[in-house]
């Protein structure tokens, strides 16, 4: 039993520490104010190798373990958790490639990432279906050599910006989850309508938008794995992406720690600084204990990944603790702040925003613990 | 073109620095290493040199502690080529330094071309090690560099003199430039460059192996200590209308003769 990070891994970790530090928290409230997409970070993030850190070696990729993906995402949500929901859409809707492509798929759909600047969308919610996920309505029709594309999707992360999407469909309605695949398709593909921009409460940098699929003719050779092999794969995609959203939370309550005990030493109330009042250090305890164990537990369902094991019992631990973490974190630190934390001139009410969505996507808390509640009690 | 870094591992300047118990240096044991920040100007100039000189190769070296190598990784992952580290205690003086990095160069069998470094450590100030490694080794140097360029077979290079005025320079190689801050971005060390500097060459030698003793300190270090704190403020109630001039009086006083700012 080892809690150490490896000498590479502390690297990699203050490297990216450094670039959130130097380049995304100089830019994240303004980006956040006016919602501009973080296309100069993104680029410079990915020149520096810190982007689709799940491409395997053989693909171009840099070969990062679990531990190292979630190592970085933390630091780069330390930096801007709204960024970062950018950065990280890239890694689970390449994900599926990784986990079901075939080598021809890969070299097709995955290398390209790693030779060069690209963005990638995963499309699985609808505007009716969202943790019902296996209820999709999107239709693939059988076209002979190709399938026939028809549906809407929603809340879909850097869709504007896309230029391949994963996209989940059924084959049958009837057929349940059972019907569910999976295509990959290229975004100059006739018959994608994006959508407009939605003006959200927090990650604000990030694109999301909805896109219909009218008539799409997407050549057989995109599907990954099988007709209706798609609800496996999103499955374990789920095992993969969970500890790397969960690390994004473990990020953002680091950062709401720190601001508060910065802030707690130079507010003075009472003729001393408000870190000397317990009501202030007892809220902070909490505060680190949470994010440790968030670390933690993210660094679990990491660690079971890289060695071999299943992990979606943990991988769903890591993802509601350390989302609902966060978002008590990021609460606690406005309210050590007081009505400066509730003012957009300091960075924690931003914080607060961000962190109410790593409790909604990538699988509610409730769902999270749905999960959990099967593996633990039985189904 | 062989061109040699020489940096120096620092704390991190967040670091609450702490006298060590026997008074010669601070307490290092729980200290987070850095590379010293002048010194990355250094490396990203060796490299750009590097970049504009097909086949040249940036060697950089150490003299310190082995606990912690982070300055020499970072430098690797950054993209140097091989790296030298000199095993010596971390308070080392400047004398002491400037002769193990010349010992180490000079062991390294390449004929140096350029020899970078950072203009000063940002922990103890010093500002002389790459002089007297300049004087040393016989070669020319310039500190303070914020401009190099190649003229011809020489380097003209840019040095910052006080009111913001530029000198420049005209230098033959082989020479020694410290760069200041402005000569260029530093870039980060990548990923990838991180994974590749595991596989690099780093030379390890013993202070005796480049030819250093315990004769050659000429600066021996004791009683480190902490600056005093800063005395409490003085209040003065000046609501009073009646009494202001006097306060007034009073605090010129002070300022002239306590705090002897004016």
């Amino acid at each position: 039993m080892d809690f150490q990070l490896s000498p590479e891994q502390k690297e990699m970790k203050d490297m990216a520490l450094k670039f959130a530090k130097n380049e995304l928290i100089p830019k994240a409230q303004e980006y956040d104010e006016k919602g501009v997409f973080p296309m100069d970070e993104f680029k410079h993030a990915w020149e520096l190798g810190l982007i689709n850190t799940c491409i395997p070696a053989e693909f171009g990729g840099a070969g990062f373990s679990a531990m190292d993906s979630v190592i970085i995402g933390e630091a780069l949500a330390y930096g801007c958790m709204g960024m970062n929901t950018s950065f990280m859409a890239n890694d689970l809707a390449l994900l599926p490639i990784v986990i079901a492509g075939t080598k021809e798929q890969k070299e097709k759909f995955l290398k390209p990432f790693a030779e060069s600047f690209k963005i990638a969308s995963f499309c699985l919610t609808e505007p009716g279906h969202g943790s019902d996920a296996a209820g999709i309505k999107t239709l693939f029709k059988d076209g002979g050599d190709h399938w026939i594309v028809n549906g809407s999707k929603m809340w879909i992360t850097n869709a504007g910006y896309a230029d391949q999407y994963v996209v989940y469909g059924t084959i049958d309605p009837k057929l349940g989850h059972k019907g569910i695949s999976a295509l990959v398709i290229p975004a100059d593909t006739p018959g994608i309508v994006i959508g407009k921009k939605e003006d959200k409460m927090g990650h604000r940098s990030s694109d999301t938008r909805g896109i219909q699929f009218e008539n799409v003719k997407v050549p057989k050779d995109n599907m990954l794995g099988q007709p209706g092999e798609g609800w496996a794969i999103a499955m374990k995609t789920l095992d993969h992406s969970r500890p790397l959203v969960a690390s994004s939370a473990v990020g953002g309550s680091q950062r709401a720690l720190e601001c508060a005990i910065e802030y707690s030493k130079q507010r003075t109330q009472f003729g001393v600084p408000i870190a000397k009042h317990q009501a202030i250090q007892f809220m902070i305890a909490d505060m680190a204990m949470k994010t440790e164990a968030s670390r933690l537990l993210v660094h679990k369902a990491a660690w079971l990944l890289d060695n071999g094991q299943r992990n979606t019992e943990i991988a769903s631990y890591a993802k509601a603790f350390a989302a609902d973490s966060c978002m008590q974190n990021t609460t606690d630190a406005v309210q050590i702040y007081g009505g400066y934390g509730y003012s957009k001139e300091y960075p924690v009410e931003k914080l607060m925003r961000d962190a109410k969505l790593i409790q909604i996507y990538e699988g509610t808390s409730q769902i999270q613990r749905l999960v959990i509640a099967r593996e633990v009690i039985g189904k | 073109m062989n061109i040699f870094v020489c940096v120096k591992q620092v704390p991190d300047t967040e670091t609450k620095v702490q006298p060590s118990a026997d008074g010669t240096f601070i307490e290092t044991s729980s200290i987070k290493w850095i590379m010293n920040p002048y010194d990355e100007f250094a490396v990203e100039q060796a490299l750009l040199v590097k970049a504009d000189n097909p086949g040249a190769t940036v060697t950089v070296v150490r003299v310190g502690g082995v606990k912690d190598t982070e300055a020499l990784r970072t430098a690797l992952a950054m993209g140097a080529d091989d790296a030298i580290l000199v095993e010596a205690e971390d308070n080392l003086d400047s004398y002491s330094i400037a002769k193990a990095l010349k010992g180490a160069i000079e062991k390294s069998g390449k004929q140096p071309d350029v020899i970078f470094a950072g203009k000063q450590g940002i922990d103890d100030d010093c500002l002389q090690v790459p002089q007297v490694l300049a004087q040393m080794m016989d070669l020319p140097s310039v500190s303070v560099i914020v401009g190099y360029e190649k003229s011809g077979d020489k380097l003209s290079v840019k040095r910052e003199v006080e009111g913001g005025a530029l000198e420049v320079y005209e230098v033959s190689t082989p020479c020694v430039l410290a760069t200041n801050k402005g000569i260029n971005t530093p870039r980060y060390a990548s990923l990838p460059g991180i994974m590749k500097a595991k596989r690099k060459p780093m030379q390890q030698l013993s202070l005796a192996d480049v030819g250093v003793s315990a004769d050659d300190r000429r600066v021996k270090y004791s009683d480190f200590q902490l600056p005093p704190e800063k005395p409490a403020g003085k209040k003065f109630d000046a609501t009073d209308e009646a009494k202001q001039h006097e306060v007034v009086a009073e605090v010129v006083k002070l300022l002239r003769e306590e705090a002897k700012v004016i």
